[in-house]
């Protein structure tokens, strides 16, 4: 289609032929033209937040919850600046965002104009790629190019920069058919020799273990699918990482849950002692490896991943294969169902008996209280009251986050939406907003913490503007638990600053809000609360206070080894498993 | 199908002032001396992108060694009142020691050093090493079917040597950029 029309109606019509049905966005004088182009249609539908973070958050969450891309709009200066929080976030998880800036006309451009800042040279480390758009005839290629860059390869954050003479400008409009980026082609079919080796390897493997993150969920429904199956016919156990979660069934009988900081003993000690490590969309963060010098020291390492400088950056590998999950999932188990030959079975079982032995140890369990709730409890009560429902889950960054990660069995993917790589509280209830938005009939719960909720809790105000029942469950442990924790075990229980002081009453939050507020304060109480607050459709904020002074076990403490894991007391103290590996580990 | 808003302008509807009334586009040399400092280029880069500044050529290298002294030569476009923007944008950067229009004092001199490959048999080859005498270019490498030149000068001189290069064959050119310090027995 080609057409006459404005810059500022070039965006809205791109928007519409890249199938965007909701944009979240905050208005102001660089975008006016934008806003006006979106006032003279009804497909596009802008969600106006209260804060221009909460605006790429929430998009976060959209994004990852229909694995479309994830578009927003907001003004030059503030506006710009106040979304850098949630680019760096969208950079970091591999979330494909669009982001639409307004900026000073062209002719003001560094001359300090009302509202200007440098939004390309700001964005430019958080995003994967951006434009100043300085001419109307760039905008219509520029706007789809967009699009294709966020979503295609490692996905991830988008900006264009629009000044407002360019919204005002007319030319031209297309829609290009294809991208003939000279320097952008991203490689997703996997080598089929590494492959075959890979699979070769796979088979003769004694202790393997698949070690899978969050480029499962990243290359789609049919990577999840695929890799459940070839979990099934090797019969390997199976970690993921925080962003993985979903991808294979927290049900399922191979599942050895979480692994890295926070991650289960089975699963660590699994990844410490294999001979075979079958790393699949996951980028051995800091988080995962530990001390690196000590990381799975004995074993061979297959590696697939899209992004080349992912490959070989923390951890050396023997088998790097460049492509989409999709593809080469494909590709593996069709070699190894083609192929004739039998897995070392006796290994496998030995294997299969030392994982258990692992798991003997209960690493998650807790001490029990009948007088106060328990976060691990309060946890498990709300999987237990929504797992048979549509349920989508979102968190902020805490002691909270890691509990819903260890203690909600995810089934699905696309189902747990959590900042992992740059940890920004606050994620939670904007991603919620987005979530909801994208899911209206779905449960969405913010699995929350008192400290976090308050960096955008103004979010609460869009979501009953737009009528997006979302729950905001609020561990409130009057601590920055997380923050704590660390003082108590790392800086001889210096609370500097780490209590939640003068904290709002959030019922009344809540109910200022025009939404509703709970409180609940006894185990014996929390069913029943929970309950209530599922039958609301409303937001909701569910102030669930819990036992200050709980840690979240597991640990491994930064830059430390697998070997130097701190467990809770209530862990079963199996201690010649601890002595025996222990002696094993550097 | 969305309608057509009414024809505005930027001026009618925008709380920004319109452009200036357009003034001679010139192009200045500007040499800055720097802190030989990590991220230093990227600054002055980053002040040029984010402010919309044109750069022509650029070049860097550390100039004293005991001082921790680089030398940026950068050549740009704009109008004069651009230009003196630019000269004030860069010397009030903290790493920055002294921005010296090379163009205005007006007594400098500009050079650039460029590699050019030049591949040929025959007559071509010899018209080749011919005109590159005629430059005073210097053969840096040979084969029995390539040349690869050396050839210092003002831009302009490089520009007509490659230009009578591309018909000989031409492979390519790796140029410097231009440097430039000024005559006369005074520093900067
Ligand atoms: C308080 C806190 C504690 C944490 N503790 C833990 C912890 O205990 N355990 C833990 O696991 N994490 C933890 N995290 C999260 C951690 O910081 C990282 O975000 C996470 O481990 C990274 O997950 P990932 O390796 O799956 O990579 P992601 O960030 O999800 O990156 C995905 C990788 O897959 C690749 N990729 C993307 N798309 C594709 C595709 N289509 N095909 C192939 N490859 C693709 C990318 O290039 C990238 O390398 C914690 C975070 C916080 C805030
Ligand atoms: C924006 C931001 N600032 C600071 C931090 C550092 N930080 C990580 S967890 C945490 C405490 C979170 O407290 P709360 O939300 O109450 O969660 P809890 O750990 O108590 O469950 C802090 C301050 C962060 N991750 N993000
Ligand atoms: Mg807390």
């Amino acid at each position: 289609m080609t057409k006459e029309m404005t810059g500022a109606e070039m965006i809205i019509q791109a928007l519409i032929d890249q199938g965007v049905e909701h944009i979240f966005g905050y208005p102001g004088g660089a975008v006016l033209p934008i806003y006006d182009a979106l006032f003279h249609q009804e497909k596009v539908r802008h969600v106006l937040v209260r804060h221009e973070q909460g605006a790429v958050h929430a998009a976060e969450g959209y994004a990852r919850s229909t694995g479309k891309v994830g578009c927003v709009l907001v003004t030059s200066g503030p506006g710009a600046t106040n979304a850098v929080t949630g680019l760096a976030d969208a950079l970091m998880d591999s979330i494909p965002i669009v982001c639409i800036t307004g900026q000073v006309p062209t002719h003001l451009i560094g001359n300090d104009a009302f509202q200007e800042c440098d939004t390309v040279g700001i964005t430019r480390p958080c995003t994967k790629y951006n434009y100043l758009v300085k001419n109307i005839a760039d905008l219509p290629r520029v706007l789809h190019e967009a699009f294709h860059v966020a979503s295609s390869g490692r996905p991830g954050p988008v900006v264009i920069d629009v000044p407002k003479d360019i919204q005002f400008a007319t030319g031209t409009y297309t829609r290009p058919k294809t991208f003939a980026h000279r320097g952008y082609v991203p490689k997703v079919k996997g080598d089929p020799e590494r492959i075959q080796q890979a699979v070769a390897m796979m088979r003769n493997a004694k202790r393997p273990v698949f070690y899978t993150g969050g480029g499962v969920i990243n290359s789609g429904r049919r990577a999840s699918e695929l890799l459940r199956e070839l979990v099934r016919v090797t019969g390997f156990p199976i970690t993921s990482t925080l962003m993985g979660l979903g991808a294979y069934p927290a049900s399922g009988p191979q599942w050895l849950g979480m692994l890295g900081m926070h991650g289960t003993y089975e699963a660590n000690f699994a990844m410490h002692e294999c001979d075979l490590m079958i790393c699949i969309g996951a980028r051995f963060d800091d988080r995962i490896t530990g001390r690196l010098d000590a990381f799975s020291p004995g074993s061979r390492k297959i590696h697939v991943d899209i992004d080349p400088s992912s490959i070989n950056k923390n951890v050396k590998v023997d088998v790097p294969i460049l492509g989409d999950c999709t593809l080469v999932l494909e590709e593996m188990l069709r070699l190894w169902t083609a192929q004739p030959g039998e897995s070392d079975k006796p290994a496998h079982k030995a294997w299969w008996k030392k994982i258990e032995h692992w798991r003997a140890r209960k690493c998650l369990a807790y001490k029990p209280s009948n007088e106060v709730i328990k976060p691990q409890y309060a946890i498990q009560r709300l999987y237990e009251l929504t797992k048979d429902r549509d349920t989508y889950i979102t968190t902020e960054v805490g002691q909270h986050q890691m509990w819903a990660a260890q203690f909600y069995g995810f089934e699905e993917p696309h189902r747990w939406m959590t900042s992992g790589g740059l940890g920004t509280m606050g994620y939670g209830i904007p991603a919620a907003v987005g979530v909801q938005l994208a899911h209206p009939g779905s449960l969405v719960i913010d699995i929350a913490g008192e400290a976090s909720v308050l960096m955008t809790m103004q979010e609460l105000s869009t979501a009953v503007q737009y009528r997006l029942p979302i729950k905001i469950f609020i561990l409130n442990n009057h601590y920055m638990g997380m923050v704590r924790q660390w003082q108590e075990l790392l800086h001889g229980g210096r609370y500097s600053q780490s209590y939640s002081e003068a904290l709002p009453d959030f019922v009344k939050l809540a109910e200022a809000y025009h939404g509703v507020g709970m409180r609940c304060e006894k185990p014996a109480d929390l069913d029943a609360a929970i309950k209530e607050m599922i039958a609301v459709d409303k937001p909701v904020i569910f102030d669930c206070v819990v036992d200050p002074a709980e840690n979240c076990f597991p640990m491994i403490p930064s830059g430390r080894a697998h070997n130097e894991m701190l467990l809770g007391d209530a862990a079963e103290n199996l201690d010649e498993a601890i002595t025996e590996e222990g002696k094993m580990l550097v | 199908m969305m309608s057509t808003s009414p024809s505005t302008t930027s001026s009618s509807t925008s709380h920004y002032p319109s452009a200036h009334v357009a003034q001679a586009i010139e192009t200045h040399t500007l040499a800055v001396i720097v802190d030989n400092e990590p991220g230093v280029l990227a600054r002055v880069i980053g002040l040029f992108s984010g402010r919309g500044y044109n750069i022509e050529s650029l070049t860097v290298s550390e100039t004293e060694h005991q001082k921790h002294l680089s030398r940026i030569t950068v050549v740009t476009r704009g109008t004069p009142m651009v230009i003196e923007q630019i000269k004030n944008q860069l010397d009030r950067m903290v790493p920055v020691h002294r921005v010296v229009d090379m163009t205005v004092t007006g007594r400098s001199i500009e050079r650039e050093l460029a590699m050019v490959k030049v591949r040929g048999k025959g007559d071509h080859r010899v018209e080749a090493l011919r005109l590159a005498d005629a430059f005073r270019a210097r053969v840096i490498d040979a084969t029995v079917e390539s040349f690869v030149f050396e050839i210092t000068g003002a831009a302009e001189k490089i520009d007509q040597f490659v230009a009578l290069m591309l018909p000989l064959g031409l492979v390519e050119v790796s140029r410097t950029g231009i440097v430039a310090i000024a005559r006369g027995p005074e520093g900067m």
